[in-house]
């Protein structure tokens, strides 16, 4: 770049991308590049015939498939969650937007345990919900629940500061054009809040594709069925077979860069075609 | 469409917004609703449009009661100070919106959607601009392409909030001449609101005056102007030189002053205000003449074909400032001098009793009264 040509009023272009470069290499680039080079031991076979066990297949279809359902989830129950934040005064509002970022602050453990003793056959909501047939504590719908708790700070967080930017006019102005509020939410409000609502999904997407602390306790870990795939990385760590834990993990990291990719793209795009140029 | 507000009352909280509101607006007239920011004009607006409800009264649309209905069944077209477009639908998508949005029975078919936002962005010059988004607009373009889409549902009346507020003077200018022709052509009837007296009486076929909740006056540009019904009205309306003394037979006695009167139907003795427009105001270098008020020139200042002189007041007027507008020649042969002493002289002064303590005082900073109630250019 051209430092000299123009004269910032903060110095050191050179010197802070300097330390972006060495910041991210030490942090991240080195650390990832270690699990490549770790993988690279095994031989092709060897890595394919790893990844591609069917234990570890279905812990992907887990993992990922769990973790899609619960970032939606928390799509669609977080736009609402942050409407109610900032368009409605009510007493506790404050306490409410606090207690958003609680899944933030919590050691997953501890939320983990928690949701396990309420859902557990036994637990203040696990023993209504048991005799209805749903058995959330050690079973697929657990992973959901947990997963689900701690990526909705992610959306709410995000969609919140351009919902408070919406002016209420352009929802008047729909209403004085005649549109009803379907119309007024699909076709003015809900274009403005997508790009913040796609960002706020890939975060709690990415949040519950790594999430180990609080679904180890809830999910009950049954091969095939509630295991994911960071907790076969653990297991493999515990064999001393570490290069089929990188191996496992070279492949989530892979998936998980692909699909954040994917989402920034669209993100990129709707911002785009939404004329904020 | 004629539109009728019947005794509207509004409060937010302990703030009385609309104190017991009756007016008429009748069909295709274009009115200004005119009067300092807070004192109820833009939410007299929103509840004619149905965006805000009464406390109490009424709002009847071509005669029939519209109190209760909502904003999408008034069919009123509203335009917004800050254009509210949808910035994620390019010119188009947004002046065709009101006709997309239409039960499917009563939409239109999608050519005839067409040809009407055309013919629309024609009418407001604007179709060259029809595939651009509104953050790559002007804000002159921006307020254009909202008339356009508020205009798209053939609404039976259009309210316009301080339509121009929010542009630069030059382009301000040429809007409200743009409009008034627009007017000329639709005949729609139309209300704005604004606090720009010059724009209200450059652009109304009438001016409403409103203050603190109230209606001081309605009339004629001129009517409004020329004859200004209550102390604020004139204030509002342009700069005033204000004086306050008691009436002693033909003269308002200001201190131990005194400036001659006209016709007045005061008694001797009342205390009463004097009202003098700065272009009313003679100056006479001659100061052993008997009537008038001393004053020191304080800054002689020409613009245009008129001259402004700014003034204090001498002796126990001191801290008092005037102003007097006069054409440049008469400035020339009067050749002032920055600090001479002068002696001020009304050719008319409009007379009104002093507000009594109780009442309220105007809602807008007032200071010393040169440069009127309100905002004044």
């Amino acid at each position: 770049m051209h430092a000299r040509a123009a004269r910032r009023v903060l110095p050191g272009f050179p010197l802070a991308l300097g330390y972006t470069l060495v910041y991210l290499s030490l942090i991240v680039l080195i650390p990832l590049g270690a699990v490549f080079l770790k993988t690279a031991t095994l031989g092709g076979e060897q890595f394919w015939a790893m990844v591609s066990a069917p234990r570890v297949m279905a812990s992907y279809r887990i993992s990922f498939g769990l973790s899609l359902l619960a970032a939606l989830i928390n799509a669609v129950f977080g736009l609402i969650f942050a409407w109610v934040l900032v368009r409605y005064r009510f007493p506790g509002k404050r306490i409410v937007d606090a207690l958003v970022d609680l899944p933030f602050a919590l050691p997953t453990a501890v939320a983990g345990i928690a949701l396990t003793a309420i859902y557990s056959g036994n637990g203040w909501l696990g023993q209504w919900l048991e005799p209805l047939g749903l058995k959330v504590a050690f079973t697929p719908l657990g992973i959901l629940v947990a997963l689900t708790f701690i990526g909705l700070p992610f959306v709410v967080r995000t969609v919140q500061p351009v919902l408070e930017d919406l002016d209420t006019e352009l929802e008047e102005a729909a209403a004085s054009l005649g549109a009803d509020r379907w119309q007024t939410f699909w076709r003015v409000v809900l274009p403005v809040l997508t790009p913040a609502l796609l960002t706020g999904f890939a975060l709690a997407f990415a949040r519950a594709v790594g999430e180990y602390g609080s679904v180890i306790f809830i999910a009950g870990n049954v091969p095939m069925v509630s295991e994911i795939t960071p907790l076969l990385i653990i297991t493999k760590l515990e064999q001393y077979d570490y290069a089929g834990a990188t191996a496992i993990a070279v492949v989530m990291l892979v998936a998980s860069f692909a699909l954040l990719f994917l989402i920034n793209g669209l993100q990129a795009w709707t911002s785009r075609r939404h004329g904020s140029i | 469409m004629s539109i009728r507000v019947q005794n509207i009352v509004k409060r937010f909280g302990d703030f009385v917004a609309l104190d017991d509101v009756t007016l008429d607006f009748p069909t295709g007239e274009l009115v200004g609703l005119l009067g300092p920011s807070g004192c109820g004009k833009t939410t007299l607006l929103r509840i004619i449009a149905g965006l805000e409800s009464a406390d109490r009264g009424q709002v009847f649309l071509d005669g029939g009661d519209a109190s209760s209905a909502h904003v999408r069944e008034r069919q009123v077209g509203f335009v917004f100070q800050h254009y509210a477009l949808f910035r994620h639908m390019n010119v188009f998508d947004n002046v065709a919106f009101g006709l997309r949005v239409k039960p499917r029975r009563r939409r239109p078919p999608e050519s005839e959607i067409r040809r009407r936002v055309r013919e629309l962005l024609e009418l407001v010059q604007l179709d060259w601009l029809a595939e651009r988004y509104p953050p790559q607009l002007s804000g002159g373009q921006r307020q254009r392409v909202a008339l356009a889409r508020a205009l798209a549902v053939e609404p039976r009346v259009l309210l316009l909030d301080e339509p121009f507020g929010a542009l630069d003077a030059k382009v301000r200018k040429e809007l409200r001449r743009w409009l008034r022709q627009l007017h000329d052509r639709l005949h729609i009837t139309s209300i704005f609101v604004t606090h720009d007296q010059e724009e209200a009486l450059e652009v109304s076929d009438r001016v409403v005056l409103m203050n603190q909740g109230r209606v001081e006056q309605v009339g004629t540009p001129e009517q409004v102007y020329e004859q200004p019904s209550t102390p604020f009205v004139y204030g509002f309306l342009g700069a005033v030189n204000l004086f306050h003394g008691r009436i002693d037979g033909q003269h308002l006695q200001v201190g131990v002053e005194n400036l001659s009167l006209g016709q007045h139907e005061f008694q001797v003795g009342a205390e009463a205000l004097g009202f003098v427009r700065p272009h009313e105001l003679e100056i006479d270098t001659d100061l052993a003449q008997g009537s008038g008020l001393e004053a020191r020139v304080e800054r002689v200042l020409t613009l245009g074909a008129t001259t402004r002189v700014d003034l204090v007041g001498a002796d126990h007027a001191a801290g008092r400032h005037y102003e007097v507008e006069l054409p440049r020649d008469r400035i020339t042969a009067l050749g002032l001098v920055v600090g001479q002493r002068v002696r001020l002289k009304p050719a008319r002064i409009r007379l009104f009793s002093p507000p009594r303590p109780t009442e309220r005082t105007p809602c807008a900073p007032d200071g010393d009264l040169v440069g009127g109630y309100g905002e004044n250019i």
